[in-house]
């Protein structure tokens, strides 16, 4: 037995959720998956006096479309949103980056909310959700509200939420059908987090980019919007576009640290390379469609 | 500190008990009702020793609670070969190509192996090393474990 004693409480609404959440006053934490958290029970760094499993509400599963946009349950596995047809359709940068998390085991019980609400600055799922504008609804015995994924991060493992907080959705803008994908990450084994990576999506228009969302993973303490580089692409037609000068700008906007995994030049040499390289691809592929 | 009465299925046999919280739900199979083919080793999840089959799709037992399987049916390595002893082909496969060598690691890999099978019968070699990168083996016995692979997916190991 490794975890320190807590209580545990499975609700069957949000209602009862926030309830429990609001009673305990900061000594409760949430668990979905649990792929992250359990390891942070077991080495204690986490101790929460009441653990409030969230997988018996059916409100917080499944994908929907809404108006403009699809809605992701946060308790929804990442192994059910990779096979789900509604995301393979309207939000294929986002299925991409699934593919990458955790591995096979994981992502069978792992959820999307949970990767989301987290916050681990070199996971996939935050930093597919700040490139694609999604947005984050939030939950409490206050009523609910909605935070854009860029301004949800505030550091490593550190969100807006409040300890009363329920993420009860992630809210994807639409992207138009046939936009082009980006995403390439560079880790030590598969499924580990990544050292440097990066996913967005382009959307092109009378073969100029009308549309750029694009964002780093393991580059900073968030996930970093690559603005500079969706600035100089928004515009463009394809044949002006410099990947190499794009890339340098959207290094230009990262703030990598040194690790034991890798040094910031190291991330920033990578990181570089791999976003030149991709926007290449991606481009090419389409000329020459 | 809680406790909550659970009942789950566990290769097959009923089973109720009363579990404290903060037990995993691979502390559980293993303690509290003997079903040690399951390997817990890191207990963060990294490893993959502790992987069970829960309704159907095999997760990490460290990482999963004990009484969040409550009306689960699960599936230990002791459920793979059937009662007559007769070994899984997962199992048979492993045994033929030396896929194991001090066998910690092995309970894990047997049921991943057998799950993404049970999922998908003609499931490819790519597929299947795919899904063993949720696996360690500390004795490195990679090779043999990518023979019984090979051959699981029917191509000359
Ligand atoms: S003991 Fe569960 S992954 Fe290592
Ligand atoms: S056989 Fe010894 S750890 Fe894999």
């Amino acid at each position: 037995m490794k975890p320190a004693p807590f209580d545990y409480a499975r609700p069957t609404n949000v209602a009862e959720a926030c309830q429990i959440l609001a009673e305990a006053g900061g000594g409760a934490t949430v668990i979905a998956g649990g792929q992250t958290l359990m390891p942070l029970l077991n080495l204690r760094m986490s101790q929460p006096f009441i653990l409030v499993d969230i997988n018996g509400i059916a409100d917080l599963k499944g994908v929907s479309r809404i108006d403009g946009g699809t809605r992701v349950g946060p308790a929804t596995r990442q192994a059910e949103a990779l096979r789900d047809s509604t995301l393979a359709q309207h939000l294929p940068a986002l299925v991409t980056a699934l593919g990458h998390v955790g591995h096979y085991q994981t992502r069978n019980r792992g959820t999307v909310g949970g990767s989301v609400s987290l916050g681990e600055p070199a996971a996939e799922m935050p930093a597919a959700a700040v490139a694609l504008g999604a947005s984050i609804e939030i939950t409490s015995a206050q009523g609910t509200r909605m935070v854009k994924a860029e301004d949800f991060y505030i550091g490593p493992y550190m969100t807006v939420l409040e300890p009363e907080d329920l993420v009860t959705g992630i809210v994807y803008p639409d992207w138009p059908d046939g936009h082009v994908v980006l995403f390439r990450e560079v880790a030590q084994r598969t499924g580990d987090f990544a050292l440097v990576g990066m996913v967005g999506a382009l959307v092109l228009e009378g073969g100029k980019v009308a549309r750029a969302g694009i964002a780093w993973f393991g580059m900073g303490p968030t996930p970093i919007k690559a603005r500079q580089a969706e600035a100089a692409l928004i515009g463009k037609a394809l044949a002006e576009i410099d990947p190499d000068a794009v890339a340098a700008l959207a290094v230009a906007d990262t703030a990598p640290f040194d690790d034991h995994h890798a040094s910031a030049e190291y991330r920033r040499t990578v990181g570089k390379r791999i976003f030149a390289r991709t926007l290449r691809e991606a481009l090419d592929l389409r000329s020459a469609a | 500190m809680s406790e909550h009465k659970i009942d789950l299925t566990v290769n097959g046999h009923r089973h109720s008990a009363t579990v404290e919280a903060r037990t995993s739900l691979g502390e559980f199979l293993r303690e509290g009702l003997g079903y040690t083919g399951t390997h817990l080793a890191c207990e963060h999840g990294v490893c993959g020793a502790c992987t069970v089959r829960v309704d159907g799709v095999a997760m990490r037992s460290c990482l999963m609670l004990a009484v969040q399987a409550n009306g689960s049916e699960i599936t230990t390595v002791e459920g793979l070969a059937k009662p007559d002893g007769t070994l899984h082909r997962v199992q048979q496969a492993l045994k033929d190509n030396f896929g194991l060598q001090c066998g910690f690691c092995t309970p894990g890999v047997a049921i991943t192996l057998a799950t993404v099978l049970e999922d998908n019968p003609s499931a490819t070699t790519e597929e299947m090393e795919t899904a063993m990168s949720g696996h360690i083996c500390r004795c490195t016995g990679y090779q043999g474990i990518r023979r019984a692979i090979r051959q699981l997916a029917g191509e000359a190991a």
